[in-house]
């Protein structure tokens, strides 16, 4: 099973592939498309370049915004048997040990000078650069490098990747969910090939995308959403494979209720969503804005009169045309919603899922206690939250409730290391939080009260996921 | 039963988790005819267990009752019979991650130790990947073989019993990742990178307690070219979610000279009650550093 030149593509960058470019530890999501110009970290380029290449190659932006693959590790061109002091005593901040001035700077780019020659001139010119401790002089051409050195790494997405780079880029968007503590719900809830889970998010499809790379297109996944429709902007930076999306549906959370009931009537031509609106908001674009479905394919007045049609007539009868055509394209989009939602029903009917996801913006109890009833017994369920004071509501109900056990209010704290050769040290700032999990594992509920509860109301409606098996 | 499938009733042969009340559970092994005796009393394996669903509630012969779950990695975890130091979910769960496992994924490992670590894995890369898991001590790899085929996942793994700093892994240009837990670590780094894939490069992860052996394994990792170095450390915060009563303090009558009594119900026992969250007496303050980094394509 060792790499041969058949298995080489795969590895390599194809257009319209989804990618991540790294700079530091800036990551950003694009699309390679051609003659497409990207902005990222003050620097714009094209990606046209990078294709054919190997993924996690290193690129050089020269001018005219192309890229070029970097030789390989160009070895610290700093002269090694070079001086340094052992400490700063006699260095003293008159703000003029850099002879170039900023104008100097800007000529040097301009002449097109590559980031490493600046940094050497930067570096001459600096007349305390010989005094300062070897340790000084790296961590000062660390910090030119980082200025100067225009450079981009081309990544394949993971689920690591994107990640770190919404945690880094756009936190507010995934409800600061910190990356380690999704590793944790990935991993809490049991996630792998062949199940079946239900997701409940509003991370912009990072969770989602994150339980579908772990599943790796075996069993299936069904994304309860809010509004009228899922978003998945994140999943789709992930560049899944088509048949990856075969295993993944989608039904309304405005729908479980009527599910539950009974009385949910997939062959209705209309699943209007247009209840479920209440609570989407802005930041929420559905992947497939919901139109008011009000007009019947009828009232669009298709007056297709045949004949010999005079040439000032062409351009009423292109726009009739055009009219009938998106008339047809409305009604085949219906249909396939209505099949869409039949068989996520379908799908959710048996009450026999094998795990549940929820990270959202919403209040989790009200989402948790709804949705746990599609869950088999003895299957696992996290729920996070930016706040402990949801889940210790939602702790407390599912007490009060039974049908649970082995429930756990937790949290990570993360913190990263510099790891050098005498300054080893935590690296100075660390995130703050990254939100809480509540997880825990459903079991059989039976007609006797669980132990040591009060008496939970339990509405008539509910049914039973099973009764107890007394042979 | 199977720890990468899950199946609705309790077979003969399983392995199943008791779970008795909160943080208290045991595995069992169902054997048709066998007994389990647990605090609440008897369990008969063919009458209690086999046939049942999982997630159901199994009365005991004492009149207590418990409920049997299906079997999972993170189960397993906090059920296993300890023949080394384990890794815990928490470590476990950032390693998945930040090695970039997934079905398919092809994986080296060791040393296997316990097999904590091994279930998760297994549960993650199947049904199309393989763990390659190297222990060096031949009881401990023979013992946690018979485990793997017990929880049915032998199909997805090798255990090699050799010495992963001499004789590496056994397998060369395979692997997207690598896991290393050994007291030298830096010694198997080269190993590491021969094991792995050689147009894809992959992940490497090296967990170790102390700092020392991290600031070696860096330098041997910068060493082979390994890029994207980087260490972190993890630990769990479990809340125990509790009601809790303050009192209040009584200040004695208003001296506004107000001829109306206080309330009566703040006269004698005023207190507030709140749910709140308290962090238990000791948690676990450190497990290990774990330092990921990636095999750069050659």
């Amino acid at each position: 099973m060792a790499d041969n030149g058949d298995e080489d593509a795969q590895y390599r960058i194809k257009e319209g592939d989804y990618v991540v470019l790294k700079r530091g530890d800036i990551f950003k999501a694009v699309q390679i498309q051609p003659k497409k110009k990207v902005v990222f970290e003050k620097q714009w380029f094209f990606l046209d370049n990078a294709v054919g290449h190997l993924y996690s190659t290193t690129f050089e932006i020269v001018s005219g915004g192309t890229l070029q693959p970097q030789r390989p590790k160009s070895t610290q061109s700093t002269c090694d048997a070079k001086e340094a002091g052992t400490d700063n005593r006699n260095i003293v901040d008159d703000g003029k040990s850099q002879k170039l001035t900023r104008e100097d700077i800007e000529t040097l780019k301009e002449q097109g000078l590559k980031g490493q020659e600046i940094i050497q001139q930067l570096i001459e010119n600096s007349t305390t650069f010989r005094d300062k401790t070897e340790f000084a002089q790296e961590k000062y051409i660390k910090k030119k490098k980082k200025k100067y050195e225009n450079i981009v790494t081309i990544l394949k997405p993971s689920c690591r990747i994107m990640a770190m780079m919404y945690h880094g880029r756009e936190p507010g968007k995934i409800c600061h969910l910190r990356y380690d503590t999704l590793a944790q719900m990935l991993t809490l809830a049991n996630i792998h090939a062949g199940s079946k889970v239900l997701v409940f998010e509003t991370c912009a499809g990072l969770v989602l995308g994150a339980v579908m790379e772990r599943m790796g297109g075996y069993g299936s996944v069904i994304q309860m959403y809010p509004g009228g429709g899922p978003v998945r902007a994140g999943v789709e930076s992930f560049g899944f494979p088509t048949h990856f999306h075969d295993m993944l549906h989608e039904f309304p959370i405005c729908h479980v209720n009527a599910l539950l009931a009974g009385t949910l009537d997939t062959t209705a031509k209309d699943p209007n969503a247009d209840a479920a609106q209440s609570s989407s908001t802005a930041e929420e674009e559905p992947t497939q804005p919901d139109p008011g479905q009000q007009g019947s394919p009828e009232e669009q007045s298709m007056d297709t009169s045949s004949g010999p049609d005079p040439p000032q007539d062409q351009d009423k009868e292109e726009k009739e045309k055009r009219k009938e055509l998106k008339a047809q394209e409305k009604k085949v989009k219906m249909e396939e919603k209505r099949k869409k939602l039949a068989a996520a029903a379908a799908q959710l009917e048996g009450q026999n899922a094998d795990g549940l996801v929820i990270a959202s913006r919403f209040h989790p109890c009200p989402v948790l206690i709804g949705l746990l009833k599609f869950l088999a017994p003895s299957r696992p369920f996290v729920v996070y939250s930016q706040y402990k004071e949801a889940l210790i509501e939602c702790y407390t109900k599912l007490k009060e409730q039974g049908g649970t056990v082995n429930l756990r209010l937790t949290d990570t704290w993360l913190r990263h290391y510099q790891v050098l050769p005498n300054r080893t040290h935590p690296v100075l700032l660390m995130s703050g939080g990254g939100g809480y999990l509540l997880s825990g594992t459903t079991v059989a509920t039976d007609n006797s009260k669980p132990a040591g509860s009060q008496r939970a109301e339990e509405p008539a409606s509910k049914r039973l996921k099973l009764t107890d098996t007394e042979g | 039963m199977s720890f990468v499938e899950y199946s609705e009733f309790i077979q003969d042969g399983d392995v199943a988790i008791v779970y008795l009340g909160h943080d208290s559970m045991m595995p069992v092994k169902v054997q048709q005819g066998a007994q389990t005796q647990t605090r609440y009393g008897v369990i008969r394996h063919s009458t209690d267990l086999i046939g049942q669903r999982y997630g159901s509630k199994v009365t005991c012969s004492k009149g207590g009752w418990v409920h049997v779950l299906h079997p999972t990695p993170e189960l397993w975890t906090v059920n296993l019979p300890h023949r080394t130091q384990i890794l815990y979910t928490t470590d476990i769960a950032n390693i998945t991650m930040m090695l970039e496992l997934k079905p398919g994924s092809i994986v080296c490992e060791s040393g296997t130790g316990s097999g904590s670590l091994s279930h998760a894995i297994l549960r993650t890369i199947a049904p199309t990947g393989h763990l390659h898991t190297v222990e060096f001590h031949q009881q401990r790899a023979e013992k946690v073989a018979e485990e793997f085929r017990e929880h049915r996942v032998a199909h997805l793994v090798t255990v090699r019993n050799q010495d992963v700093c001499k004789e590496g892994f056994g397998v060369t240009g395979v692997a997207d990742a690598v896991f290393l837990d050994i007291p030298c670590p830096w010694e198997a780094v080269g190993h590491a990178k021969a094991a792995m894939k050689k147009q894809a490069g992959g992940r490497v992860c090296s967990f170790s307690p102390c700092i020392e052996q991290v600031q070696r394994t860096c330098e041997a990792l910068a060493a082979q070219g390994f890029e994207e170095i980087s260490t972190l450390e993890v630990l769990l915060r479990v809340h125990d979610v509790r009601t809790v009563t303050l009192p209040l303090p009584d200040f004695g009558p208003d001296a506004a000279g107000e001829t109306a009594a206080p309330p009566p119900a703040a006269q004698n026992h005023a207190s507030l009650t709140c749910k709140t969250t308290t962090p238990p007496r000791e948690m676990a303050g450190h497990t290990g550093y774990l330092t990921f980094a990636t095999k750069p394509r050659t």
